[in-house]
């Protein structure tokens, strides 16, 4: 079987871009907090999804919806509802972190397709053996702390309960175990966890300081310094620049995106199923581009071609041009 | 009123054998808290350095009275770490665990669950408390007002806090102090030993952040929760979670008894905690579902 492409949709337009331009499925959330990608402009109601849904499945393509955050204590109802609305807007498949959430669709929702996502980080074959037989869970999204041949052992270990396995290929990275990390909510009170957002914008300030150049906080913190007239990025608090044992460095990652493009035949070989683009708060001609490219790269591997340049090919588009092949390299630790 | 229990969590630090020896049986003699953790929790590359110690340190807690917990990798991934966190839960001594990893290997003993795992609703808890959950320590962003709703949901199940210590706020599979040190994880040569309470991570500004150990996150300011006995019973709180340090942890806990059983007030405890040198300033926002960095006015 081919491997399938998992790309995102932040919005109705970029559903669309993702499938013309070649995605096998697509994933999108709800706007409100039952959605890990909870930022200002993004994301669907019922309706909007439903016709998504209809889009999709009339390409060939299929719908993963992600209600991915931690439910909130004494207030469940969103999140039910939320699952509620993925089973009737017909989407393929519901990707979900928190067990009060996954306990709740199992019990009244059979039918629906359960993906634990990448929040639960679930990295031995006993936590997904757990997930596989408690909610009858189809497919685990990988956290991205795993090297290749720690995914192909894991593979072998699960095949036994038929449980897929889905990886991020290329866009953000997050070096910390995902739905593991309040370094946000730390900083802002706000974190993935709580209410969907990570180093949100509304806590962000860009503060030029003359000849000191640019600063970038996040609540209130200093996450990195600019020269001036330099371009600052986005404070991304795991992304910044930190003093440590009297050294400045970007301690916990560089300012740089997963591509892991190369490393699409060894991560099939490896017994992966679906290959996830990360980037719903992308636009529309960077998710065309970036499937585009992908597809034809998986295209060729499934082909027996030789393998496509996707790594350069997608070089311009990411945060400072930088790339990494993050922990898919044992190095990377 | 139930008295408030008083736990004193696991050491998440790199401690020689002879430290961790030498903590535990002061605190077998001299301490109050009722239950105490022993064990690793962040590292497995750890382990071969102090697996020897825990059962002269278990066998020295029990005769002094004190509950032992035995606390677990929060990120097993080997197959040695997987199967020393399997015999672990499956031993005598009732196991905390951090990661899902860890119920396949129960079968229906008591366990507590620790901050580490995510519950974050009274549905969550009720799942690990049908699974033979005893305690759980909730996760440290969840605010007071979701503890009481979590606690009031769950009765039979005790609702422990993280009271005091470096909040551990996150984890990777990449160790930040081989990283600073220009190391791989594969040959770390144990450098997070040189920080038994953490190494600080400022903002290029000179602002205290948070601080590293190994594959840990933590906050740099260190968390004080002070309630009474009476502000934690009405949140339904069983029992504080007292998180190890360098610094003089009989007393702490010593401290917070006094404060539990009204014979010192908040306002005291803190002032007499503060005197001790503690890792990083006071914080405490997270318990009312703010800012974790903050600090904010005993009520």
């Amino acid at each position: 079987m081919s491997l399938e492409l998992v790309c995102p949709a932040g919005t109705p337009s970029a559903l669309r871009a993702a499938v013309d331009a070649g995605a096998h499925s697509v994933y999108c959330g709800f706007r409100d907090e039952t959605n890990a990608r909870n930022f200002p402009g993004l994301n669907f109601s019922p309706a909007e999804l439903k016709e998504g849904v209809r889009y999709a499945h009339q390409r060939g393509a299929k719908v993963l919806v992600a209600v991915n955050t931690f439910a909130k204590a004494g207030a469940m109802e969103p999140w039910k509802k939320a699952v509620a609305n993925v089973e009737a807007a017909g989407a393929d498949a519901i990707i979900v972190a928190d067990i009060a959430v996954l306990d709740h669709a199992a019990r009244h929702h059979p039918d629906l397709r359960l993906h634990l996502s990448v929040q639960a980080a679930a990295a031995t074959p006993e936590a997904i053996a757990f997930y596989a037989d408690t909610f009858g869970v189809r497919r685990v999204v990988l956290p991205r702390v795993l090297s290749v041949e720690e995914i192909k052992k894991l593979n072998s270990a699960v095949a036994s309960t038929g449980v897929e396995t889905e990886v991020f290929v290329f866009g953000g990275l997050c070096p910390m175990a995902e739905g593991r990390c309040a370094l946000s909510s730390y900083a802002t009170g706000k974190s993935p966890n709580l209410v969907g957002v990570c180093s949100p914008p509304d806590f962000v300030e860009y503060c030029d300081e003359g000849a000191d150049g640019t600063a970038t906080r996040l609540g209130g913190f200093t996450i990195d310094r600019f020269a001036p007239g330099a371009p600052a990025g986005y404070p991304t608090l795991c992304k910044g620049s930190f003093v440590a044992g009297g050294k400045t460095s970007h301690l916990f990652e560089d300012p740089v995106s997963l591509n892991a493009a190369s490393l699409l035949p060894r991560l099939r070989e490896a017994g992966v199923t679906a290959l996830k683009i990360e980037g719903r708060q992308r636009g529309k001609g960077y998710i065309a581009e970036v499937v585009r490219t992908f597809r034809k790269a998986v295209d060729a591997l499934e082909a027996g071609r030789p393998q496509v340049e996707a790594e350069a090919m997608l070089a311009g588009l990411v945060e400072g041009g930088r790339q990494t092949s993050g922990a898919y390299q044992k190095t990377w630790r | 009123m139930a008295r408030i229990g008083l736990t004193l969590g696991p050491c998440l630090f790199n401690w020689s054998a002879e430290r961790l020896l030498a903590f535990y049986r002061g605190i077998a003699e001299n301490s109050v808290y009722d239950r105490v953790h022993v064990g690793e929790v962040v590292c497995g590359k750890r382990m071969p350095f102090s697996d020897p110690v825990w059962p002269e340190v278990i066998e020295t807690l029990q005769s002094a009275g004190k509950e032992v917990v035995i606390s677990t990798l929060a990120m097993p991934s080997t197959v040695r770490e997987r199967k020393a966190l399997a015999e672990l839960v499956s031993g005598d001594v009732m196991a905390e665990i951090n990661d899902i990893t860890a119920l396949a290997s129960l079968e229906g003993r008591p366990f507590t669950v620790g901050p580490l795992i995510n519950v974050y609703n009274e549905a969550s808890a009720a799942f690990f408390a049908g699974r033979g959950a005893k305690s759980i320590c909730l996760p440290v962003e969840l605010p007071l007002s979701s503890v009481a709703v979590i606690a009031k949901a769950c009765e039979g199940l005790e609702a422990e806090v993280f009271a005091f210590g470096r909040l551990p706020l996150a984890l990777s599979s990449r160790c930040y102090h081989a990283r600073l040190h220009g190391l791989h994880k594969d040959s770390c040569q144990f450098i997070c030993d040189r920080d038994p309470d953490g190494l600080a991570v400022d903002t290029v500004d000179g602002q205290k952040f948070l601080a590293i150990n190994g594959i840990q996150t933590l906050s740099d300011g260190v968390q004080l929760f002070l309630p009474t006995a009476g502000e934690a019973s009405a949140h339904g709180i069983k029992r504080l979670r007292i998180s190890p340090h360098t610094l003089d942890m009989v007393t702490v806990g010593a401290t917070y008894r006094r404060l539990l059983d009204g014979e010192m007030s908040p306002t005291e405890a803190k002032e007499s905690l503060l005197a001790l040198g503690l890792p990083g300033a006071p914080v405490n926002g997270y318990l009312s579902g703010g800012v974790g960095a903050s600090q904010l006015e005993l009520a």
